[in-house]
């Protein structure tokens, strides 16, 4: 046993001995921890056997003894105190170098947290409106210098967010509308008239969830990209360093992933109309038997000239607020490598919500436009 | 007579068609601060993976404390990477993590601790590297470039281990604060009786703290006292020691023990 303890007329006797490592640390860690200092009038200290002691160990017999100390023991070294002893003690009573005032905490409470929360969000507001102005200005600042666009990064985006997406876009549309032409027709076949499948799939198709799913997954693989990508630039300094060299980072990192998504998108749009279409021929043809010389008729029945442009309309838009929330974020990432996965997710998060609610506006205003 | 604390013989390190280590000998014994120095690519950074066991050498045998590191097992190097702490030249704090929770980190994993006990403990390292008690619950990003350097130098004492990997302590700093910084390396080494391994490019530093300096030249160490490796013919230690930025300083200007 490293610690041997003993009481003696007058009090403790605490003998030393061996190896005070981190291997013991945990066990005599406690023994002194639950050590009664009772009635001790004397607390001796026998440190002839000790052959090493860590400050850890230290620190713990530190502890002790300002117990014993307090609780009125006269503490004494045979032969002498620990050299570590004193090195624990110079640290912790040592003047706090340089100690930097506390920064006020501030209000606490339900009422501040309603406010600065409101104050957040205003912020929140305005930083999105300052970041679409300067997104602007950029972009009108550089239309007269087609060189300024980056047509070379401009083409990397418009392939990594819109050509490999492709696959995936596909797949979605097909299994929604094999779905939604599944449910459908076993719905309308109760009625019999299970021939306006065609029409729900393509109406359904091509006005919201085309579009709608395409942006999703868009604001999924993209949106986190975009975010990522600037936001580790922004840890590395990388933003900083195009500044500090004159090149505006609007330019180079922002612009050429809005206009690349805005170009992208709408072809996944016409990528996925196109499979989900498909999708619903195939199911028709064989859940329900419909030629499909019969669901192409009725495809040309149900849709308006206005059907396919309704969707086609909203997938810019989509972009625009995809590419958006994704590099806003990314732009103020700062710190940490935590700070960059909060970024990330709220940059997916609003950039999902943002695409609905402005689909919910879409279908208002095309509902006041009739059509 | 003890065996060294660090011992590295014949080491051969080879990435693709460039030789790194070609048969590098490197020897650290208890209680010395050694230096460690080279060009830029001279493999200093290799050398120190080798022997943190981040990185298998081709050849050659890597011992801490009398066993040989590069045939042990994940487990079996659990206790010796315990008795070492390392700080890397970045800092390379959890950024995710407070001062004090990077600090404790280390502990939570090899020690069973109460809280307060190792808030305490936590506090008592950040505190003998120099820094404030309010630096504790501070994140990296949020402390100054020689607070992080002290901070990382806390983290590898978490464990009270009797050696000390430095990469590049005072690369960074400013003057004042890497004199500052070489004070603390100094008064660890005495108080502790620390055994130190620093990578260094700073002549002040070595001058000021290494007892002994290893020079990597030609893929081998060249490795002697302080005093007599400045007079070593090779001429890129000549050039190190005596070139222009060195002119102006001597050994004898050391301080310290």
């Amino acid at each position: 046993m490293p610690l041997e303890v003993r009481r003696t007329a007058n009090g403790l006797q605490l003998d030393l001995s061996g190896e005070w490592g981190m291997p013991q640390f945990a066990a005599l860690e406690s023994q002194l921890g639950t050590l009664e200092v009772g009635s001790a009038r004397e607390v001796r200290v026998v440190t002839q056997g000790l052959t090493a002691l860590n400050l850890s160990g230290a620190w713990a017999l530190r502890q002790f003894l300002a117990r014993a100390g307090a609780a009125g023991a006269a503490v004494s070294f045979d032969p002498a105190p620990p050299d570590q002893l004193r090195l624990v003690d110079e640290t912790l009573k040592a003047a706090e170098p340089d100690a930097v005032p506390a920064a006020a905490d501030g209000e606490s409470g339900l009422l501040a947290a309603i406010g600065r929360w409101t104050v957040d969000a205003a912020g929140d507001l305005t930083g999105w409106l300052a970041f679409l102005g300067r997104v602007t200005a950029t972009l009108l600042a550089s239309l007269p210098q087609p060189r300024r666009l980056r047509p070379i990064s401009l083409a990397r985006h418009v392939y990594d967010t819109g050509i490999t997406a492709m696959p995936i876009v596909a797949l979605i549309a097909f299994l929604i509308s094999v779905i939604l032409a599944y449910l459908s027709a076993q719905e309308l076949r109760g009625y019999g008239v299970d021939i306006y499948v065609a029409d729900l799939v393509t109406i359904g198709v091509l006005r919201e969830l085309g579009v709608l799913l395409t942006a999703i997954i868009v604001a999924g693989r993209s949106g986190s990209a975009f975010a990522a990508e600037i936001g580790s630039m922004q840890l590395n300094e990388e933003v900083d360093a195009l500044i500090a060299s004159g090149v505006d980072p609007f330019e180079v990192l922002v612009l050429p992933r809005v206009l690349g998504l805005i170009i992208a998108m709408p072809l996944l749009t016409i990528v996925a109309d196109l499979v989900g279409l498909s999708g619903g021929a195939l199911l028709c043809r064989y859940l329900l038997d419909m030629p499909l010389t019969q669901f192409v008729h009725r495809v040309q029945e149900a849709i308006a000239p206005t059907t396919f442009w309704v969707g086609m309309a909203k997938a810019p838009v989509f972009a625009l607020l995809i590419a958006l929330a994704g590099c806003s974020r990314g732009m103020q990432v700062h710190g940490s490598a935590r700070v960059l996965g909060h970024m990330v997710t709220v940059a997916v998060v609003q950039a999902i919500f943002l695409v609905i609610l402005a689909d919910a506006l879409f279908a208002i205003l095309f509902m006041k436009m009739n059509i | 007579m003890e065996a060294p604390v660090v011992e590295v013989r014949g080491l051969v390190n080879r990435f693709g068609g460039q030789v790194v280590h070609d048969g590098l000998d490197m020897q650290v014994e208890r209680d010395e601060v050694f230096g460690i120095v080279g060009g830029s690519g001279s493999g200093k950074s290799v050398l120190l993976r080798t022997i943190l066991g981040l990185q298998r050498p081709l050849a050659g045998v890597v011992r801490i404390n009398g066993s040989d590191i590069t045939h042990l097992t994940e487990a079996q190097l659990r206790p010796i990477k315990a008795g070492y702490g390392v700080a890397f030249q970045s800092g390379a704090l959890y950024s995710g993590l407070t001062l004090l929770q990077n600090v404790q980190l280390p502990m939570i994993e090899y020690l069973e601790l109460e809280r307060t006990a190792l808030d305490e403990l936590a506090l008592l390292k950040i505190r003998l590297v120099g820094l404030p008690a309010d630096a504790a619950d501070k994140y990296p990003a949020q402390l100054s470039g020689g607070m992080v350097k002290r901070a990382a130098v806390a983290r590898a004492l978490a464990l009270d281990p009797v050696l000390l990997f430095l990469d590049e302590p005072t690369s960074g700093l400013d003057p004042v604060s890497a004199a500052a910084f070489d004070d603390l390396v100094l008064y660890l080494q005495k108080q502790l009786r620390l055994t130190i391994v620093m990578i260094t490019h700073d002549l002040d530093s070595i001058f000021r703290t290494c007892n002994r300096v290893g020079v990597i030249v030609d893929h081998h160490m060249e490795s002697d006292t302080l005093q007599r490796i400045v007079d070593h013919p090779n001429p890129w230690i000549q050039a190190y020691f005596h070139g222009e930025r060195a002119r102006e300083r001597a050994p004898g200007e050391r301080h310290g023990a």
